[in-house]
């Protein structure tokens, strides 16, 4: 009998699974946080994985990471530093240990430790033998041998058998912070509906995994995280991406518009290309187009047919659209771009995160072309600014474009999830009616009529050349291109009156105001509450609308003797504010293609505080 | 909340006449210009082709053919360069009722819109492609275009181009067109009769249309739309008739495995029915593409008229048919349940 195991009770864990890019990391990451979610933990998580889908095995280039943090309270980023690496080969060890916490708990699965990976990897020595990870608690498991063991019999290759070894590390990650295993063996059934004999294996090498925990002298303490205490409602767990999808279909219903996404696959925006095409029922329609252009100018095609047209995409995409974003400006059609920023320049680092394409979306085309620019703060944010974009391109018959970012749409979050009736309808108004019809009226928004090809009697042309106001006319006239040029700057301004305020978290003056857009909406949260626990007196505000800034920004920001603008870029939103408003801002400015660690901002702001409490 | 109707039927037809498909806006074109006589040929046909002018959508993108949709009194977008195919896409899959067109030309359809025609003609949408072909950039002034034959000199060739040209009807047929043919800006009933077959065609259709721009590549096609030079040079393809052509009508084409040859029919080397028999349904696309490269080959005349056209289901049909075919095996969808699926807890 194995004696009795200590509990031990923790308020918050961040846990870090690493492997080769086909060991099923993520696929273990997601199990854990699905199961971790159901219990009640707040949590967010951050995937980190290759560009390569099949890096070469057992590089440290090759290793994919799912890194998870939860607790039993309000939590706001995925974890600085590990407490604990499930590794399943020595890359893994290779590429995260400068990354983890003083002390943690590595879980190694043993068997992979032979003479070819230890090399791939580029250790000399074995570490698990030699000094190396001293000072860190390491539980060598053999994983790959103890998983075959529990397969035996079946009919499944060895190869096969070998892939379910992520199963048992799952199991015994289930068993070390008790949660239970059944949510992930009616997944594991779901998936393998017509698979039997791999559902028996997979559920027997998790609950294998389990009962090792259980059974073993090498694990003397188990761990529990009491649930969280979040407000009361139903609630899932949700990445950006689906929530995004999410968002322009509520939009869609609420709008009562017909949804048309054009989009060209691009990492990391794909997924929301994914989910909408599976929402046919919704009646919406997706275009895998042949390229960038297409997809966004057959979205400007289905605007002009009346419809909610978005387009989506990442970085290089966004430069690519440019022009078409130009003629959605000129025509004066409403539709939404969605920029899923990665690392860049170029091609730069298409799986990780990055903030900057932010004066690109705001700036970036050729001539006097102001668009409206969103951007989403959590994962679970993407679906009320998807809500939002919409609804701005359509009242003021403009393209809006909403930046998210790797970091949001891959991560997840608990979502509480609101009620259809609770979201706001979006009204939509198309012209029939012929009498005093003109292309280019303008509205009290300014924002000329909506009509639909099909309507008799108001056939009318629209196009990339400059139009004269009410008529439409292609014009040259010079006094008129001054009018137009201004009329489409005013459009994005009059929005400033239909937009939240911007809120302060704090006092509304004091010493410092950390300002942020974005995905570090988490990370700058909690480093104000560290900085505020250390005795700080700290404010944060948030920017979710950025053309047009909320009209308090000026007044807000003016309240505090030091902002600061954390960014994952060389200081992009800085550059607007001080030219906005003539305000000097400090930045902090770390570009790794991941998202900002919350000691970093801490760190800074008690620097520009001058490291006095 | 699609538009799905089936296309409607004008019971109420109302007549029209060329002048309901004029704009009030000038003809910007330079007198002379072969867009004035398309413009012409599709304001005549408009009225004779059976759908409502509130139904129809022109769409272009940057060149001298595509300011064509603001001389129609239609609905129309001129878009940015090369992209109309995309936008004609993004129109007509979301309202299959509508009747849509694109008028476009060498340098728009076949340089920097090539990726988009090649992929409108596969998924066979159903829109109307026009290509006003000069061989020659005109809005920008005298350049040479993808389809300027090689050695071409221009403003930005001096010495001569040394490009090989596109066909672009080998380019169609290669790109699985569904309805390719070809006419000339100076034969104004030719020219109805194809723009009017290409209408009827379900699915994408590309007509090529030899324009004449009498700025920087004048007399380009003289020798087909000559009077005196025409009947020897051009041969009318009619399907289902032999390949006959000649002031005399005394020569033919001959198809000898997979070339094509001329032959006289006076001097007895043939006769009528030795000839190719033109066969525009053929579901091979080999013929047609036979017939697309008369144009590489010195000794054959131009073949114009419709080379293919075949029966193939349109992406916005099937598109709309997917749909309605999901939302009766899932059943309309209803957002709350979207909302509140998936891995659910709650918080009391």
């Amino acid at each position: 009998m194995p004696k009795e195991k200590e509990v031990q009770n923790l308020s918050e864990v961040t846990v870090r699974f690493a492997g080769d890019s086909g060991d099923g990391m993520q696929l273990t990451g997601s199990q854990f946080s699905d199961t971790t979610a159901l219990m009640g933990n707040d949590l967010s998580t951050l995937p980190d994985y290759p560009a390569e889908i099949r890096a070469p095995i057992g590089t440290v280039y090759g290793v994919s990471g799912f890194q998870l943090h939860f607790s039993s309270s309000d939590i706001h980023t995925p974890g600085d530093r590990p407490d604990i690496l499930v590794a399943m080969n020595p890359a893994a060890i290779k590429k995260n240990i400068s990354e983890l916490k003083p002390g943690a708990m590595i879980i190694a699965n043993i068997d992979s430790f032979d003479r070819k990976n230890l090399q791939l990897a580029k250790y000399e020595t074995n570490p698990l033998e030699d000094s190396s990870l001293e000072g860190y608690e390491v539980y060598p498991v053999p994983i790959g041998s103890l998983t075959a063991k529990a397969l035996q019999g079946t009919s499944l290759s060895p190869k096969e058998v070998s892939r379910c070894k992520n199963f048992f590390a799952l199991g015994l990650m289930y068993w070390l912070f008790d949660r239970q295993v059944d949510q992930t063996v009616s997944w594991i059934q779901k998936k393998f509906a017509k698979k039997p004999e791999f559902i028996e294996a997979n559920t027997n090498a998790l609950l294998a995994g389990y009962n090792y925990g259980e059974n073993t002298e090498l694990f003397n303490t188990r761990y529990n995280v009491e649930p969280a205490k979040l407000p009361k409602g139903t609630y899932r767990s949700i990445s950006g991406n689906e929530a995004t999808a999410l968002g322009f279909l509520a939009a869609s219903v609420k709008s009562k518009l017909p949804l048309f996404l054009g989009s060209y696959p691009i990492t990391p925006a794909s997924e929301i290309l994914q989910y909408l095409s599976n929402y046919k029922n919704f009646g919406v329609k997706t275009l895998q187009a042949e390229d960038e252009i297409a997809g966004i100018t057959s979205a400007i095609g289905a605007a002009f047919a009346g419809n909610l047209a978005i387009t989506t995409t990442s970085g290089p995409g966004l430069a690519l659209k440019t022009e078409a974003i130009g003629l959605a400006l000129m025509t004066e059609l409403p539709i939404v771009i969605v920029d899923v920023q990665r690392g860049g320049p170029s091609t730069g680092l298409p799986t990780k995160t990055e903030q900057a394409d932010l004066l690109q979306a705001v700036y970036g085309r050729n001539g006097e072309a102001p668009v409206a620019v969103l951007a989403a703060s959590t994962p679970s944010d993407c679906f009320n600014m998807a809500i939002e974009a919409s609804r701005l391109a359509i009242k003021y018959m403009t393209p809006v474009i909403l930046l998210t970012d790797g970091y949001l749409a891959n991560g997840s979050e608990p979502w509480k999830i609101p009620h259809a009736n609770e979201l706001p309808d979006i009204p939509v108004k198309f012209r029939t009616e012929k009498e005093g019809f003109a292309p280019y009226l303008r509205d009290g928004n300014l924002s000329r009529p909506w009509v639909k090809p099909g309507t008799p009697g108001l056939e009318h042309r629209i196009g990339g050349l400059e139009k004269a106001n009410i008529s439409g006319a292609v014009s040259y006239d010079p006094e008129n291109h001054n009018l137009m040029i201004n009329l489409r700057a005013q459009k994005v301004k009059n929005m400033v009156n239909d937009i939240p305020d911007l809120t302060v978290d704090g006092d509304m003056e004091g010493d410092i105001l950390v300002l942020g857009w974005g995905g570090t909406y988490g990370a700058i949260k909690e480093a104000v509450i560290k900085a505020r626990e250390a005795g700080y007196n700290v404010s944060q505000a948030h920017l979710k609308y950025i053309n047009p800034l909320p009209k308090n920004t000026e007044y807000v920001l003016k309240g505090f003797k030091n902002v600061l603008i954390p960014e994952i870029n060389l200081g992009q939103l800085s550059k607007i504010i001080r030219s906005e408003f003539l305000i000097p801002v400090k930045q902090l400015n770390i570009v790794r293609g991941l998202p900002f660690r919350v000691s970093d901002i801490e760190n800074k702001i008690k620097e520009v505080l001058g490291g006095i409490a | 909340m699609i538009d799905n109707q089936p296309k409607e039927n004008s019971q109420e037809k109302i007549k029209y006449t060329a002048k309901d498909f004029t704009s009030s806006q000038d003809v910007r074109w330079c007198p002379g210009c072969g867009d004035y006589s398309i413009l012409a040929q599709v304001q005549r046909t408009s009225p004779d082709l059976g759908f409502k002018k509130e139904n129809v959508v022109w769409v272009s993108g940057i060149g001298c053919s595509s300011r064509f949709p603001y001389y129609m009194d239609t609905y129309g977008i001129h878009g940015i360069h090369g992209r109309a195919p995309a936008i004609a896409t993004g129109v007509k899959v979301n309202n299959p009722n509508l009747d849509v067109w694109v008028a476009t030309g060498d340098g728009d359809l076949l340089s920097i819109g090539g990726n988009h025609f090649i992929h409108a003609c596969r998924r066979n949408v159903d829109i109307k492609i026009l290509l006003f072909n000069n061989k020659i950039y005109g809005l920008t002034k005298g350049q040479y275009s993808p389809t300027s034959e090689k050695g071409k000199k221009t403003k930005s060739t001096p010495f001569g181009s040394v490009d090989f040209p596109f066909n672009p009807l080998s380019l169609a047929l290669g790109a699985e067109a569904t309805f390719v043919a070809r006419s000339l800006d100076r034969d104004p009933k030719h020219l109805q009769a194809i723009i009017k077959r290409a209408s009827e065609h379900a699915g994408t259709a590309f007509i090529e249309i030899y324009q004449n721009c009498n700025i920087f590549n004048d007399g380009a096609f003289e020798l087909y739309t000559e009077k005196d030079t025409k009947p020897d040079n051009v041969v009318f393809l009619e399907h289902g008739k032999p390949m006959i052509f000649g002031k005399n009508q005394d020569k033919g084409i001959k198809l000898e495995g997979l070339n094509p040859k001329v032959v006289d029919l006076a001097n007895g080397e043939a006769s009528v029915n030795d000839l190719w028999i033109h066969d525009e349904f053929d579901e091979s696309p080999a013929r047609a593409f036979i017939l697309a490269q008369f144009t590489e080959n010195e000794n054959m005349p131009l073949p114009v008229g419709v080379f293919r056209q075949i029966k193939r289901s349109t992406y916005d049909k099937d598109f709309h048919e997917q749909i309605e075919r999901i939302k009766k095996v899932k059943g309309e969808g209803d957002l709350k349940k979207l909302l509140f699926a998936g891995n659910m807890w709650t918080v009391n």
